[in-house]
């Protein structure tokens, strides 16, 4: 992940993760998740499904961090993500409701 | 196929995939609101609908309100085919009429979230009177105007919100009509809540959407969406995808702008934001209340 400045308490968190699924019987291949994708996870494949669209797929699914977008960008309901480091995320909650009376307040 | 590639059955056998139970069938997390057993919808590809539709499921959630709290009211044309897929309390009314079905509805059952969901051609051209006067009484109802430029569903046809010199079918030597700017036109009639984003807006669309939800009073979201199969190919603009990208390109987020400079030209700025939030008495609140004590 890239930073416009590295956050000083990096190190305690880590990026959610997230794991894509594709419906492909209802995807008609207008790939705007392939396009809007920030981290590039997606791309069309060669095959088509029933209807005869090229629906996407993962190519680089770890570097999925579950953002949502392709979920709420797609027209079709065809594809959506799930966080796979639930443990991971908790702790980066609970520390994120820790953290920012202390980081605010030295800023 | 090379083993490299994942596709959704390769990876539904994975070890880290969900329990079995939920890996036999994929479930969208927004089914829960959608009617399955119609989708695949009916709209085209890369037509800009679907993404209002799932913008609209999850403001429904961030409402908090329960669900058979909402009804869903569209008219005729393509955003009219929204509350057959919504799996919600809902009305496919007659064109131009959404509303009408809305003020009855609102009335009968001050309790409910009515919600129009319907097109520019349905709302306000067809059914544009019934809109300016939803909006004069200032009822408490929530519009969702997505609005493409042309009548998708008939075959391309001029709508009254086509840009000056855009093609359709309709007008192949372009329009030479003025065409109405929504949100002045309802502003001006008393609306309590109006905004305009895209489609591309996703994340601020859903929260125009909640806003508008949770509003009192008359409020209004147009949302630009792009057609793919009739204003793209009328104008050679190219697919839907094309025209996401000119919104990413010229859309300028202008909160509290002036609703009269709100104007869009063929291929030019559109403004977006949030341009009226204000509060006022409902109908059912002035219901009476002139009457002699």
């Amino acid at each position: 992940m890239r930073f416009w400045r590295t956050p000083l308490d990096r190190d305690k968190f880590e990026c959610p993760h997230g794991q894509v699924f594709i419906i492909v019987e209802r995807c008609k291949g207008c790939a705007f998740c392939v396009e809007y994708c920030p981290r590039g996870v997606l791309e069309i494949s060669e095959k088509f499904n029933k209807k005869g669209y090229h629906y996407p797929v993962a190519v680089r699914e770890g570097a999925c961090v579950d953002c949502n977008l392709c979920e709420v960008i797609c027209p079709e309901f065809a594809i959506y993500t799930e966080c796979r480091n639930e443990c991971a995320e908790d702790e980066a909650a609970e520390e994120a409701s820790a953290q920012p009376e202390g980081g605010e307040g030295t800023s | 196929m090379s083993p490299s590639r994942t596709d959704s059955a390769t990876r539904n056998a994975s070890p880290t995939a969900p329990p079995a139970a939920e890996r036999t069938a994929l479930r969208h997390p927004k089914d829960l609101l959608l009617r399955e057993d119609r989708l695949p919808h009916i709209w085209c590809p890369t037509c800009g609908i679907g993404t209002c539709v799932a913008s609209f499921i999850e403001a429904i959630a961030e409402t908090g309100i329960p669900e058979e709290k909402f009804a869903v009211i569209s008219g005729i044309g393509c955003t009219g085919r929204v509350a057959g897929y919504v799996k919600l309390d809902s009305f496919h009314t007659t064109h131009g009429r959404a509303i009408p079905y809305a003020t009855g509805l609102h009335l009968a059952h001050p309790e409910m979230k009515v919600v129009v969901f319907s097109g520019d051609g349905d709302l306000v051209a067809i059914g544009g009177n019934h809109l300016i006067h939803a909006a004069r009484r200032n009822l408490d109802i929530t519009i969702i105007c997505v609005n493409n430029f042309i009548y998708g569903m008939t075959g391309g046809q001029l709508a009254p919100t086509t840009p000056h010199t855009a093609r359709t079918t309709t007008s192949p030597k372009g329009n030479w009509e003025y065409p109405f700017n929504v949100p002045h036109l309802v502003a001006s009639c008393g609306a309590t809540y109006v905004a305009r984003w895209t489609s591309l807006h996703v994340r601020r669309m859903r929260q125009a959407m909640r806003e508008a939800i949770l509003k009192r009073g008359f409020s209004l979201v147009e949302i630009i969406a792009p057609c793919s199969t009739l204003y793209a190919r009328k104008n050679r603009l190219g697919t839907g995808y094309d025209l996401m990208k000119f919104y990413h390109d010229n859309c300028e987020v202008r909160h509290g702008a002036d609703t009269k400079e709100l104007d869009i030209e063929f291929q030019q700025k559109i403004a977006v934001g949030k341009f009226v939030d204000v509060e006022k008495p409902t109908f059912l609140d002035r219901i009476g209340a002139g009457r002699k004590k």
